[in-house]
């Protein structure tokens, strides 16, 4: 089996898995008292959210190995969890809104998580503009392995930055020092939606490697004998 | 240590000479820094929103593209006749060459800024007089974190297509830390208030700073070297 045919199998998996999530949280999970059904949307909100900063963590790592040891797999890698990066980033930003408006009022506000994922997204955008600026593939390859270790760096001075602002978003209700503050049942949901997730992006990020590798086979075709072309 | 930096201030000072002698592009930032501040000017109904409250906005939007549209100047001469290759087979350190150009880079927007200044303070009669020192300290500490960063990132986009658009697609995301620090510490500054009120967001610029020009000097050369 190919890669491209495993990392179908995977996220075909994965969405199957999704629709389960879905089923669990709408006929499933108990109704939170004060935000009604509105909150449903958190499920999917919260570990699209994750996925986003899955892919950025790994696109900063997967720079790094690739200044260091210069394998072409890490920068396919880099590459295909940026793009993947980018659609999960986007469905957080459009979920949010969504959640937003009924329980905050408004549709944005520029609280510290908020501007973070904005500017993630940003960041992803503009990692996948210089890839399609450079065309000569080392050169891509470096440059993209600068701007991915500096958009790591930079997102923890962003949030910094933006906290220093009082915050309005939900603090944190998993990942605290005391025990989650979610009851069982919603618990439970949300870490089956954060495992399916998680597996969506690795399907997608397998998928996304083939098609790297397709297009470097086409351009070592065009140019004969050439280096490849790692895109 | 004093070899690098000795190295470094050999390009700056190359850098300089050229721009000393051209002019063109201090010229072009000087009167482009003029004519944002006029752009503000009008770009407010000045009977609703009173000067002091738009000051710092109007002061580090004016800096922030100032600065960024001075930064493609630094790769894109070397791209004539080959000048960069020249300077890579010469026996230079690729730190010293990024410092250098971060050196050159600073001089010259600080030279851009310090026209700014004046030029701000007698459009919109913002009272600076008393808050000077500290107002400078902090222009200085955010200039160094958008040039460390601008300076590494206009070496990365020199050789694309649309360069300019790219470099500010790039830049913009990464100056937004320092100008948030900027803007409130100047804020506090013009508004009166003590300097200790900004520790917070002084000890965030300066980490900043410190950040980026240690990355930047570690990941500059893998923008030059094959």
């Amino acid at each position: 089996m190919t890669l491209a045919q495993r990392g179908g199998w995977i996220t075909g998996i994965g969405l199957a898995l999704l629709a389960a999530v879905y089923v669990r949280a709408l006929a499933f999970t108990p109704v939170e008292r004060f935000q009604g059904p509105a909150q449903k949307i958190f499920y999917l909100h919260v570990p699209a959210a994750w996925s986003a900063m899955l892919s950025m963590g790994l696109v900063g790592l997967g720079s790094i190995l690739y200044l260091l040891v210069r394998d072409a797999r890490f920068d396919r890698f880099a590459a295909a969890s940026a793009e993947v990066g980018t659609a999960f980033s986007l469905v957080m930003l459009t979920t949010g809104p969504i959640w937003a408006k009924p329980i905050w009022g408004t549709w944005w506000t520029w609280d510290a998580r908020l501007t973070l994922t904005l500017f993630l997204f940003f960041l992803f955008i503009g990692y996948l503009l210089l890839r399609g600026a450079v065309t000569e593939p080392g050169l891509r390859a470096r440059y993209s392995a600068v701007l991915g270790i500096c958009g790591l760096v930079l997102l923890p001075f962003i949030h910094l930055s933006v906290y220093l602002f009082r915050t309005l978003h939900p603090q944190p209700i998993v990942l605290k020092p005391s025990a989650p503050s979610l009851p069982g049942s919603m618990l439970v949901t949300l870490l089956a939606s954060f495992a399916v997730f998680t597996l969506l992006y690795v399907g997608f990020v397998m998928q996304r490697y083939a098609v790297s590798l397709l297009r470097e086979a086409r351009a070592g075709e065009g140019e004969g004998e050439g280096e490849g072309d790692h895109a | 240590m004093a070899d690098l930096l000795r190295q470094a201030w050999t390009v700056a000072r190359k850098d300089l000479v050229l721009e000393f002698r051209t002019r063109t592009a201090i010229v072009s930032a000087l009167v482009f820094t003029a004519l944002v501040l006029t752009v503000f000017n009008f770009g407010r109904d000045p009977t609703a929103v009173p000067t002091i409250d738009l000051a710092p906005t109007i002061l580090w939007v004016t800096f922030t593209f100032a600065a960024m549209l001075t930064l493609n100047r630094a790769f894109q001469l070397e791209l004539e006749n080959q000048a960069l290759e020249g300077l890579l087979v010469s026996p230079l350190n690729r730190t010293s060459l990024y410092w250098g150009k971060l050196i050159a880079n600073l001089m010259f927007v600080a030279l851009v800024e310090s026209v700014g200044l004046p030029l701000f303070v007698l459009f919109f009669d913002v009272p600076v007089g008393r808050v000077l020192l500290p107002l400078v300290g902090v222009i200085a500490l955010a200039t160094l974190g958008f040039v460390a960063v601008g300076t590494l990132f206009s070496a990365l986009v020199m050789r694309t297509r649309f360069a300019e658009l790219l470099l500010v697609v790039l830049l913009l995301p990464f100056l937004v830390p320092p100008l948030i620090g900027a803007v409130q510490v100047t804020a506090l500054l013009l508004g009166g208030r003590p300097l200790s009120e900004a520790a917070g967001w002084l000890r965030l610029l300066a980490a900043y700073d410190i950040g980026f020009v240690s990355l930047a000097s570690l990941l500059f050369r893998f923008t030059v070297d094959e």
